[in-house]
C-alpha cells in the first residue's frame, strides 16, 4: 500500500493546481483521476478525427497571470490567445458588434443608441471599479467572520481598508450590487434592448437564474472581472484547446515530482477517528496519505464519497442543500467550413468572434421559463465562438469546430428521465436556433457532441452539470463557500480540504481555488508557502 | 489641383505593398521608416502580436535598407567590415552580423545574404551606403549597389507560416534550415525565399520584383485565408522581437555614428553579441578596440530582466536596492509579454553591479496620477520566448 502526503482526488484544472504546488513543496503527492485522461471539464477531445473539441468550458479570462507564471505554464506548453469581439445576435435583423478598438466600439454603439453609447463609459468605470475590488480578494483566503484570530481580524480590516478607500457611496452600490438583478442593474445605464440583452447574457450564463433573477449582477461581473493581458473583461482562447490549461498545468506537477493516475475514481474518503487518512478507489486498492485534497464539488464530496457517519452532525444536510442546480448544456459541431450569418458584413475579423444569440431580455427570460417547467428553452440562448477560427491546432485547415454553450437545459425533465432521443432532440433545437440565423448551417455539420446536464454529471462529475460547482449567490460566496464555517478550505472533517470551484472564489479556469488551499495545506503542514501572492493587488 | 502636388515633396514614399497595406489599416495608423509610409498597426497591435504567436502575419520590410555588394574583393570588404567571420558563410545562407567604428563602437546589425561565390546582399534598419563605400577603400573589384527600391520584400512570421508557404506551391521548402536561403519558379519569375526573420518564431523572409510584388501578396493571401494571415505593424513587430531577447535600434542601441555623447554608444559586448565577434580572423574595423574590451570585460551589459509584479518598467531607472543607494543602470526596452505572462525588459546594468541585487524604480499612472514602485528584478539568461518550432526542421503546420 502507498503512502502519500497527500491525495488530490479529481484532475480537473484545481487540483492539478493544487497539487502541483504541494509538491512543488516537496510533498509526495497523486492526483486520482476516475477519467482515462484528466483536465475536468478544462478538458480537450479529440471524438471526430481532425476535430479537438473544448468539451466543456471553452474560453478564459478568470486564469491567474500569478499562477500562470509562477508554475511557467508557458514553458509548459500554454498559450493563452485573447480572441475579437463578439456579434450579439436580436431577434430580428439587429446586430450589436464589439470591437477592441475604442473607436470603432463607441461608434458602433452609437448606432444602435447615441445614449447608451455614452453610458457604455460610466458603466465600465463603475464595472472596472467594482472588479477591481473583487480581484484583490480572489487569491486570499477569505477570513472567518467569527474566527476572531489574528489572521482572520487582520484580512477583515485590510478589506475594511479597500471598501473605505472606495468612498462612501460604493460603500452602499456594492451592497446593491450583490442582491440586485442583472437587469435591474443594466437598466440603470442601457435603454436599448439588444444592448442591454448583450450586457445582461453574462449574468446568466451556468446558473439557474434568470436575468430578473436578484443576484444575477454579481455573476455578470463574475465573468467580466476576468482579464487577458490586464484587459478587464477580454477572454481568450488555449491555444489546443482547454485542455492545454490543464495538460500544461500537470506537466508542471510531474515535473515537481507529482503523480497522476487516471482510472483512479474513489470509491471512498477513509476516516479513522475523525480523521481523513487516505481513500478507497472503485477498484478496491487502498491509497493512505496524511491528507486528502478533495476536488469534486461539495455535494459530492460529502454525500457520494463520505460515509455520513463520518461527518459532524448538519454536515450531510448542508451538502445535500448546497445549491448546484444545472441549467446548461454544451453543443460542439465539428463544421465543413465557416459559417456565414445574416446581417454581418463580409468582414475578415467579425466572423471570426463569437457569436451570442441573445435576443432581448425578455427572450432570455423566456428561456428561464422552460428550465423552471423542466423542459429545455425552446428558442434557447446560446453562446457561440468558433475557436478554429483562431486557434490552427484544432480542426482541418478550411474546416472548423463551433462551441455552443446554451441555456436553459434542465438537470432533470419534467417528463421523465433524459434518453439519448432527448437529448438529441435537444442538441436539433440548438441547431435549428443557429440555422435561423446561418442558412446552410446544418450542411456544414460534420460531427457533433451533445451534452446536457445528464452527460456533463456523468462524465466529468459535476453534479447537476452545475458548471461552476455550485452556484455563485451571495449565501454560498466568499466565506459562506461551500458551507458557513468552513469557507477556509479546511473541510468539517480533519486532514480534508477542498480545492475545487466549490470553494472561494468559485468556478471558473482560474486555478486560485486550488492554489489558495495548497496555501492553507502548507500552513497546517508547517511547510514553506509555495503559493504565489496575486500580482493585481495594486493593479 | 491640375494633377501636380504642390506637397509632392515632403510626402512620404509608398512601399511596393501599399496598395493592399492601405486596404487593411483600418486605423489609419501609419509612422514611418527610412521615408517610407509604414504601419505602426493595422487593426489591433496586440491581435497582430498574436498572429506572430499563433497564425501567421505579414510584415513589409520593403524600407529596410538593402545593398548587394559583389565582385571578386566583395568577401574580403565583408570580412573587414563587420566583426563576424564572413569568410566560412555558404552560399545560399544568411548571417547576422554588426559592424562597428574603429574603437569597437556598434554602427548597426543587418543580415548578410550570400547568394553567390562572389556576390551578396547586406539587409540592414538604417541607411549605410556612406560607411559602405568608406569600408570599401582598398577594394577594387567591387561594386556596391543600393537595390533596396528593386526588390520588394515581405517577412512572413509565425507558427503556420511553412503550411502557408507549403499552400503556396514551394515544395520542399519547409526543408529550409534557419538562415537558409531557397529560390522557387513562381509567376513566372522567381522568389527568394530565406528562413529568416526578427521574431523569434518560425518564419520566412520572401524576396521577389517589384513589378510581382502585388501579384505575390494575393496569391499569400489567398494560400493563407485559412492561417490566419494578417499583417503586423511596427507596434507587434516590437513585442515580438523583445521576447525573442532581440536588439533594436534607438531603443536598446544607439548607432555610434548618430551618438553624440562620448561612449553613449555601446560595443557588441556591451550588448552580449560577443559570440558575433571573431578576434582570430584578420584585421576588421575595430578589431584592437574589441580585443581590449574583451580583455577587460564591458562596462555595461545587456540584461534580460524578469520584473516582479505587471507593471511594464519603460524608461526605469535601475538601482542596487529598493531604497535606491546608486543607480547602476537604465531599461531600454520594457513590456508585458502575454505569451509567456512575465513582466519583462532588456536593460543596460553596469557589469560590476550585476551580481547584487536589481531594482527597477517604475512609475504607472491610475486614472492619470502616477504612481511609483519599486520592483525587484531577476536576470533571465535565455530569451522570454525560444520555442522549439522556431528551430526544427522540417517545419511544422503549426
Amino acid at each position: 500500500m502507498s503512502r502519500y502526503d497527500a491525495i488530490v482526488i479529481g484532475a480537473g484544472h484545481n487540483g492539478l493546481t493544487n497539487a502541483a504546488y504541494l509538491a512543488k513543496a516537496g510533498l509526495k503527492v497523486v492526483v486520482v483521476e476516475k477519467n482515462d485522461y484528466i483536465g475536468g471539464a478544462a478538458v480537450s477531445r479529440e471524438l471526430h478525427e481532425g476535430w479537438t473539441y473544448s468539451n466543456c468550458s471553452y474560453v478564459c479570462s478568470m486564469m491567474r497571470q500569478a499562477i500562470h507564471r509562477d508554475l511557467e505554464l508557458s514553458r509548459h506548453g500554454l498559450i493563452l490567445v485573447p480572441y475579437l469581439g463578439t456579434v450579439n445576435f436580436g431577434n430580428g435583423d439587429e446586430r450589436l458588434f464589439s470591437y477592441h478598438d475604442d473607436q470603432a466600439a463607441y461608434l458602433e454603439l452609437k448606432r444602435h443608441s447615441s445614449h447608451d453609447a455614452d453610458a457604455m463609459y460610466r458603466f465600465r468605470a463603475d464595472l472596472t471599479r467594482y472588479s477591481q475590488l473583487i480581484r484583490k480578494t480572489l487569491m486570499r483566503t477569505p477570513p472567518d467572520p467569527v474566527g476572531f484570530r489574528p489572521r482572520d481580524i487582520r484580512e477583515f480590516v485590510w478589506l475594511a481598508k479597500k471598501f473605505w478607500a472606495l468612498g462612501e457611496k460604493e460603500i452602499y452600490e456594492y451592497v446593491r450590487f450583490f442582491t440586485i438583478s442583472a437587469a435591474d442593474f443594466l437598466a440603470d445605464y442601457f435603454e436599448n434592448d439588444l444592448i442591454k440583452g448583450a450586457m445582461a447574457s453574462p449574468g446568466i450564463i451556468g446558473t439557474a437564474l434568470g436575468v430578473y433573477s436578484p443576484g444575477s449582477a454579481y455573476i455578470l461581473l463574475h465573468h467580466v472581472m476576468g482579464d487577458v493581458d490586464g484587459n478587464i473583461g477580454a477572454w481568450g482562447l488555449a491555444r489546443g484547446g482547454m485542455g492545454a490549461i490543464s495538460k500544461s498545468i500537470a506537466s508542471a506537477l510531474q515535473e515537481f515530482g507529482g503523480e497522476i493516475r487516471t482510472n483512479a475514481g474513489v470509491r471512498k474518503i477513509r476516516v479513522r477517528k475523525g480523521r481523513a487518512n487516505g481513500v478507497v478507489l472503485e477498484n478496491g486498492d487502498e491509497l493512505s496519505s496524511r491528507i486528502v485534497v478533495s476536488n469534486l464539488d461539495a455535494r459530492r464530496t460529502f454525500t457520494r464519497i463520505l460515509d455520513r457517519e463520518d461527518l459532524p452532525e448538519g454536515i450531510y444536510e448542508k451538502a445535500r442543500n448546497f445549491k448546484i442546480r444545472g441549467s446548461s448544456g454544451k453543443v460542439n459541431i465539428a463544421l465543413s467550413g465557416l459559417p456565414k450569418f445574416t446581417g454581418l458584413p463580409d468582414s475578415r475579423y467579425i466572423n471570426r468572434g463569437g457569436q451570442a444569440f441573445t435576443g432581448t431580455l425578455e427572450t432570455m427570460e423566456r428561456a428561464y421559463d422552460c428550465w423552471k417547467r423542466g423542459r429545455w428553452s425552446d428558442d434557447p440562448f446560446v453562446e457561440s465562438i468558433i475557436p478554429s477560427a483562431w486557434d490552427p491546432t484544432v480542426a482541418p485547415p478550411g474546416q472548423h469546430w463551433m462551441s455552443n454553450f446554451v441555456q436553459y437545459c434542465p438537470p432533470q425533465l419534467a417528463d421523465g428521465p433524459w434518453t439519448p432521443e432527448k437529448r438529441d432532440a435537444f442538441g436539433r433545437t440548438v441547431v435549428d436556433k443557429i440555422e435561423r440565423y446561418s442558412p446552410g448551417f446544418r450542411d456544414l455539420i460534420v460531427h457533433m457532441e451533445v451534452r446536457t446536464p445528464h452527460e456533463i454529471e456523468n462524465e466529468i462529475g459535476l453534479t447537476e452539470g452545475n458548471i461552476f460547482q455550485g452556484e455563485l449567490t451571495i449565501d454560498q460566496l466568499f466565506f459562506n463557500r461551500p458551507f458557513p464555517g468552513y469557507g477556509q478550505y479546511r473541510m468539517p472533517v480533519r486532514n480534508l480540504y477542498m480545492c475545487g470551484s466549490s470553494t472561494h472564489p468559485g468556478g471558473g479556469v482560474s486555478a486560485v481555488c486550488g492554489a489558495n488551499a495548497a496555501r492553507e495545506i502548507l500552513m497546517d503542514l508547517r511547510r514553506p508557502n509555495t503559493v504565489p501572492e496575486d500580482d493585481f493587488h495594486d493593479e | 489641383m491640375n494633377g501636380i502636388d504642390p506637397y509632392a515633396g515632403e510626402r512620404l514614399k509608398l512601399t511596393h505593398f501599399h496598395p493592399r497595406e492601405e486596404a487593411l489599416n483600418l486605423r489609419n495608423a501609419w509612422g514611418a521608416w527610412n521615408g517610407y509610409k509604414f504601419a505602426n498597426c493595422y487593426y489591433d497591435a496586440e491581435y497582430e502580436y498574436f498572429c506572430i504567436r499563433n497564425q501567421c502575419g505579414t510584415y513589409d520590410i520593403c524600407p529596410m535598407q538593402k545593398y548587394e555588394i559583389s565582385g571578386r574583393h566583395a568577401e574580403a570588404m565583408l570580412d573587414r567590415m563587420v566583426t563576424r567571420n564572413i569568410r566560412k558563410l555558404g552560399v545560399n545562407r544568411v548571417a547576422y552580423a554588426v559592424w562597428c567604428t574603429d574603437e569597437g563602437r556598434l554602427i548597426d546589425d543587418g543580415t548578410i545574404f550570400r547568394l553567390a561565390e562572389d556576390r551578396y546582399m547586406l539587409a540592414c534598419g538604417s541607411p549605410c551606403i556612406a560607411w559602405l563605400r568608406k569600408s570599401a577603400y582598398g577594394f577594387e573589384d567591387l561594386l556596391i549597389e543600393d537595390v533596396t527600391e528593386s526588390i520588394a520584400a515581405l517577412s512572413l512570421q509565425g507558427p503556420t507560416s511553412c503550411a502557408v508557404l507549403k499552400k503556396l506551391g514551394l515544395a520542399g521548402v519547409e526543408n529550409l534550415k534557419p538562415f537558409d536561403i531557397a529560390h522557387f519558379a513562381f509567376l513566372g519569375d522567381t522568389l527568394m525565399v530565406s528562413r529568416t526573420g526578427f521574431t523569434g518564431d518560425l518564419g520566412y523572409e520572401l524576396w521577389i520584383r517589384p513589378e510581382l510584388a502585388l501579384e505575390m501578396w494575393d496569391a499569400l493571401y489567398a494560400a493563407g485565408a485559412d492561417y490566419g494571415i494578417q499583417p503586423y505593424g511596427e507596434m507587434a513587430t516590437n513585442m515580438a522581437r523583445l521576447e525573442a531577447g532581440f536588439i533594436m535600434p534607438h531603443m536598446d542601441f544607439t548607432e555610434a555614428l548618430k551618438t553624440v555623447l562620448f561612449e553613449h554608444d555601446q560595443t557588441p559586448y556591451e550588448l552580449q553579441l560577443g559570440w558575433l565577434v571573431d578576434l582570430d580572423k584578420p584585421h576588421f574595423s575595430g578589431k584592437r578596440a574589441l580585443a581590449e574590451e574583451h580583455r577587460r570585460g564591458p562596462e555595461w551589459t545587456l540584461v534580460k530582466l524578469d520584473i516582479e509584479g505587471n507593471w511594464p518598467a519603460e524608461g526605469s531607472i535601475i538601482y542596487d536596492s529598493e531604497r535606491c543607494r546608486r543607480d547602476i543602470g537604465y531599461v531600454t526596452s520594457a513590456m508585458w509579454s502575454p505569451a509567456v505572462k512575465g513582466n519583462v525588459a532588456l536593460a543596460m546594468v553596469r557589469t560590476r553591479y550585476l551580481d547584487g541585487e536589481i531594482w527597477a524604480e517604475i512609475y504607472k499612472p491610475r486614472d492619470l496620477r502616477p504612481y511609483r514602485r519599486m520592483a525587484r528584478c531577476r536576470i533571465s539568461k535565455r530569451p522570454f520566448w525560444s520555442p522549439p518550432r522556431a528551430r526544427a526542421t522540417p517545419a511544422g503546420d503549426y
